[in-house]
């Protein structure tokens, strides 16, 4: 395998939260499927906003609302450009995934009704299985379930025979973030569309690592939360194609979203605003354009290669401890280990983990649909990102050595 | 011997270790020999709820003493709830009541557990003073 040119000490000296120690032990970070670690640029950026041009967006005649209009108007166009979406308008600003997730789950309740399908997929986070089960409740259709195998890798077989005219939307991660599947995106679209169905693509956990091209992917939606990819928390973006934007009623009332208001009636603003409603984020807006902006100095490619690299060298260390097992063995995989060792409690391997100042996640990652295929209470994920090192590796492994000595 | 003296008891032996190591591996020990409950009692009525691992605590009246039994599939929240049964379990139920639980604090369990394991700490405290309460009353 070639070496990246990815110069990770460099890198590693914009993240001013990685010179921390943790319980006396120099931090390594191994929880970046939760949240990612936010560089000084975005830091700068989010300071610079407040300490010179906070000021309400859109309506504002005066100087400083337009300045900010225009950073907020501008980090759109960087979310456009960066997953190659036709318009900007098709760009929404939202909370984060979850209220992406929401947004159109609520929407779809116009189109949905008794006797239609909605498929999900089985390795799911709970914020894409919930919505929908609320809309199936609510609307009377069904909800069907694609299933995986022990690899942890989505059954294609048996999702093209699920497929049918009653099929009306298809939900799916790009990436897992339990498993860190990657999952054939563009297949499963593909597929869909042949039934006249609409796809919603969950890519939260995906957008750290691959740069989506939204019109090769062909997908209805497509949702990000910053806070995974070196933005702020409480910011995200729904991509959706113009046409069913226009179709979808507004998820909420407020200032923003309407073009005129009497007490008959309302009408609604253009696109993107009509989902816009209330002051945004504007700050966590603006970073998020930041966080990209800094991302791609990097490369995507350089990145991808590069946490490669991290996670062949992990599994293969890691898989040399006895009784260790990893769940998720995806031919296409992200930077995540999900992994258990006989005998032990995940939650008691963190426990002494992060007395060794790693912090890696345990329990079910909001995916117990998974936990319950696999029969476990859940497992110890550790998370890569293009900030970490081989040596952390090597850590991580020497501490779950010791945890297993100790349990045992 | 008294709550409060099984208490001191506690805070003085975990005194004795220098590192947070020692001290788990204490905790881990401790687990291991914790009190387990009958198979029959480890029903989803006797999980606590507010820990992340599942604990199952069973409590009954012998002569008027309350005597507790406990189970986790996780060893080191084994260990905390060994640490608690010990000290409340085996005592009339107003004094379980009554106890105060400094002692936590004192061996350094709470600062040593992450902030889901020391709302389950919590959680534990609170379901052994509620069996306590429910026995008490039924004593009353």
């Amino acid at each position: 395998m070639t070496e990246t040119f990815l110069d990770v000490h460099s890198i590693r000296k914009d993240f001013p939260i990685l010179a921390r120690e943790v319980n006396g032990k120099p931090l390594v970070y191994f929880d970046n499927a939760a949240t990612s670690q936010t560089p000084q640029q975005v830091i700068d950026t989010i300071g610079h906003y407040y300490q010179n041009y906070n000021a309400n967006i859109h309506r504002g005649v005066h100087f400083l609302s337009q300045e900010a209009t225009n950073a907020y108007e501008q980090a759109r166009i960087k979310i456009q450009k960066h997953f190659n979406i036709r318009e900007s308008h098709e760009v929404i600003f939202t909370s984060g995934t979850t209220d992406a997730i929401n947004l159109v789950a609520n929407g779809f309740g116009s189109f949905v009704k008794k006797g239609d399908q909605v498929l999900v997929s089985a390795m799911e986070h709970h914020s894409n299985i919930v919505p929908w089960q609320i809309l199936c409740e609510r609307t009377g259709a069904e909800l069907k379930v694609i299933p995986m195998n022990q690899n942890g890798e989505l059954v294609m077989e048996d999702y093209h025979e699920l497929l049918s005219e009653k099929t009306k939307l298809v939900f799916c991660n790009h990436v897992s973030n339990a498993l860190g599947t990657i999952n054939p995106i563009k297949e499963i679209v593909d597929a869909a569309h042949a039934v006249g169905a609409a796809v919603l693509v969950d890519g939260a956990q995906a957008a750290p690592h691959i740069k989506a091209d939204m019109q090769v992917l062909d997908a209805d939606f497509y949702t990000v939360s910053a806070h995974k990819m070196c933005g702020p928390t409480g910011v995200g973006a729904l991509y959706g194609k113009e046409e069913w934007l226009n179709k979808l009623p507004p998820y909420q009332g407020g200032g923003e979203m309407i073009a005129e208001v009497t007490f008959e009636k309302t009408t609604y603003a253009d696109l993107p605003h009509k989902f816009e409603a209330g002051t945004p984020n504007i700050a966590g807006g603006i970073a998020f354009g930041a966080a990209l902006d800094y991302m791609n100095g990097i490369g995507f490619e350089n990145i991808a290669q590069y946490e490669e690299e991290l996670l062949q060298y992990a599994t293969v260390a890691l898989t040399k401890i006895e009784g260790l097992k990893i769940y998720g063995e995806a031919s296409q995989k992200a930077a995540v280990v999900s992994f258990n060792i006989r005998g032990i409690h995940p939650y008691d391997i963190g426990t002494i983990l992060d007395k060794l100042g790693i912090a890696v996640r345990t329990g079910h990652h909001c995916a117990q649909p998974i936990m319950d295929f696999y029969q476990i209470p859940g497992t110890v994920r550790a998370s890569f990102s293009f900030y970490n090192t081989k040596e952390e590796v090597d850590l991580l492994v020497e501490g779950v050595k010791r945890a297993r000595t100790m349990l045992l | 011997m008294s709550i409060q003296d099984i208490q001191d008891g506690i805070v003085d032996e975990f005194s004795l270790f220098d590192d947070w190591m020692e001290k788990y591996e204490h905790m881990i020990a401790l687990g291991k020999s914790l009190p387990l409950i009958a198979d029959a009692f480890k029903t989803d009525d006797n999980i606590i709820k507010g820990c992340q691992s599942k604990v199952w605590v069973h409590a009954e009246l012998n002569d008027d003493k309350l005597i507790f039994t406990a189970d986790s599939d996780a060893i080191i929240t084994k260990g905390i709830i060994a640490i608690l049964i010990r000290a409340f379990s085996n005592q009339k139920p107003q004094d379980i009541i009554d106890a105060n639980t400094d002692f936590i604090d004192e061996i350094g369990l709470k600062e040593h557990l992450s902030p889901t394991r020391a709302n389950g700490l919590l959680s534990m405290v609170k379901q052994l003073k509620l069996y306590a309460i429910a026995y008490q009353t039924q004593l009353n």
